[in-house]
């Protein structure tokens, strides 16, 4: 899927838009689905509730288990982190030393983003590496949600 | 006893309509009157904009009323919304029915070759419909 995306894309950013749109197509039908399978199938209507049911039901839907981390920007309000130590799209690919810039978890914050864009929580999904100690591939994805979805947080409360 | 169904996409563009139930050899008064389910169908979707933020059940029960019509309104989790015209008291026959129907249309969703907010001609899910709606309703 990377070769195929990157033999038809000029330079890195174009390339995770690619990967970023390969997510949101799968992200549209995973929300459908993985909400069917669920116990009591239900909309999620806050902010938070969306997020933690990214963070554990759709993370262990697709990979097996649960995200490592979901926080919440210490700078702004609607900011949200969800981090995986070791995400599984990036674990077999060995990125060439010219496009170290590179990060496949673009992948993931596609299907982050049409999984928020279709329960109404249009944000925008941006994809990190943040190498720790033991953990090179670490990735978070950084969700900033639009203004309208955090007005409407407010009213609901 | 007829029905209206119409599956409305998330740009509220219909994805999917279908009259259950109507005789064969119907009147020409009814026939008249079919339009008139799009009208209803459509002045509902406001109501349930409205609703959906108060409550996360998909199965919002009844939404609209027109005179003896009455809407059900189901709104799946990527906000694609069901809608049933009927004439009798909304009961579980109408939910089983959307419910299934939501089934069923996650497994036209699935489908790599269908996009979502794509109308769906597929015979075989309008077979499956018509097969759910003869089943509950």
């Amino acid at each position: 899927m990377l070769q195929y995306a990157q033999n038809r894309v000029h330079g890195i950013q174009d390339l995770e838009r690619k990967l970023n749109e390969f997510g949101y197509r799968v992200g549209i039908r995973a929300l459908e689905l993985i909400m069917w399978r669920e116990k009591n199938v239900r909309r999620e209507t806050r902010v938070i509730n969306m997020l933690y049911f990214i963070n554990s039901t759709v993370w262990k839907a697709l990979f097996g288990r649960v995200a490592d981390s979901l926080e919440r920007s210490t700078e702004n309000e609607d900011e949200y982190m969800i981090s995986d130590n070791e995400p599984a799209v990036g674990k077999y690919i060995s990125v060439p030393r010219e496009l170290s810039q590179l990060n496949c978890g673009a992948f993931l914050a596609g299907i982050v983003e049409a999984v928020l864009d279709g329960c109404q929580f249009p944000s925008r999904v941006t994809a990190h590496s943040v190498p720790i100690e033991g953990y090179p591939l670490r990735t978070t994805i950084l969700v900033k949600f639009d203004r309208e979805v955090m007005e409407r947080e407010e009213r609901l409360k | 006893m007829s029905y209206y169904f119409v599956i409305v996409g998330t740009k509220d563009n219909p994805v999917y309509e279908a009259e259950l139930g109507v005789p064969v050899g119907r009147s020409d008064a009814q026939l008249g009157k079919r339009h008139l389910n799009q009208f209803v169908a459509h002045s509902s979707l406001d109501v349930i904009e409205e609703m959906m933020w108060s409550t996360n059940a998909l199965y919002l029960k009844t939404v609209d009323r027109y005179n003896d019509k009455t809407v059900s309104g189901y709104v799946t989790p990527s906000n694609v919304k069901l809608l049933l015209i009927h004439e009798n008291k909304a009961d579980d026959g109408v939910k089983n029915f959307l419910t299934e129907c939501h089934e069923l249309y996650i497994k036209v969703l699935l489908s790599p070759f269908y996009e979502p907010n794509m109308p769906i001609r597929s015979v075989a899910f309008d077979n499956k419909i018509r097969m759910a709606a003869r089943r509950y309703l």
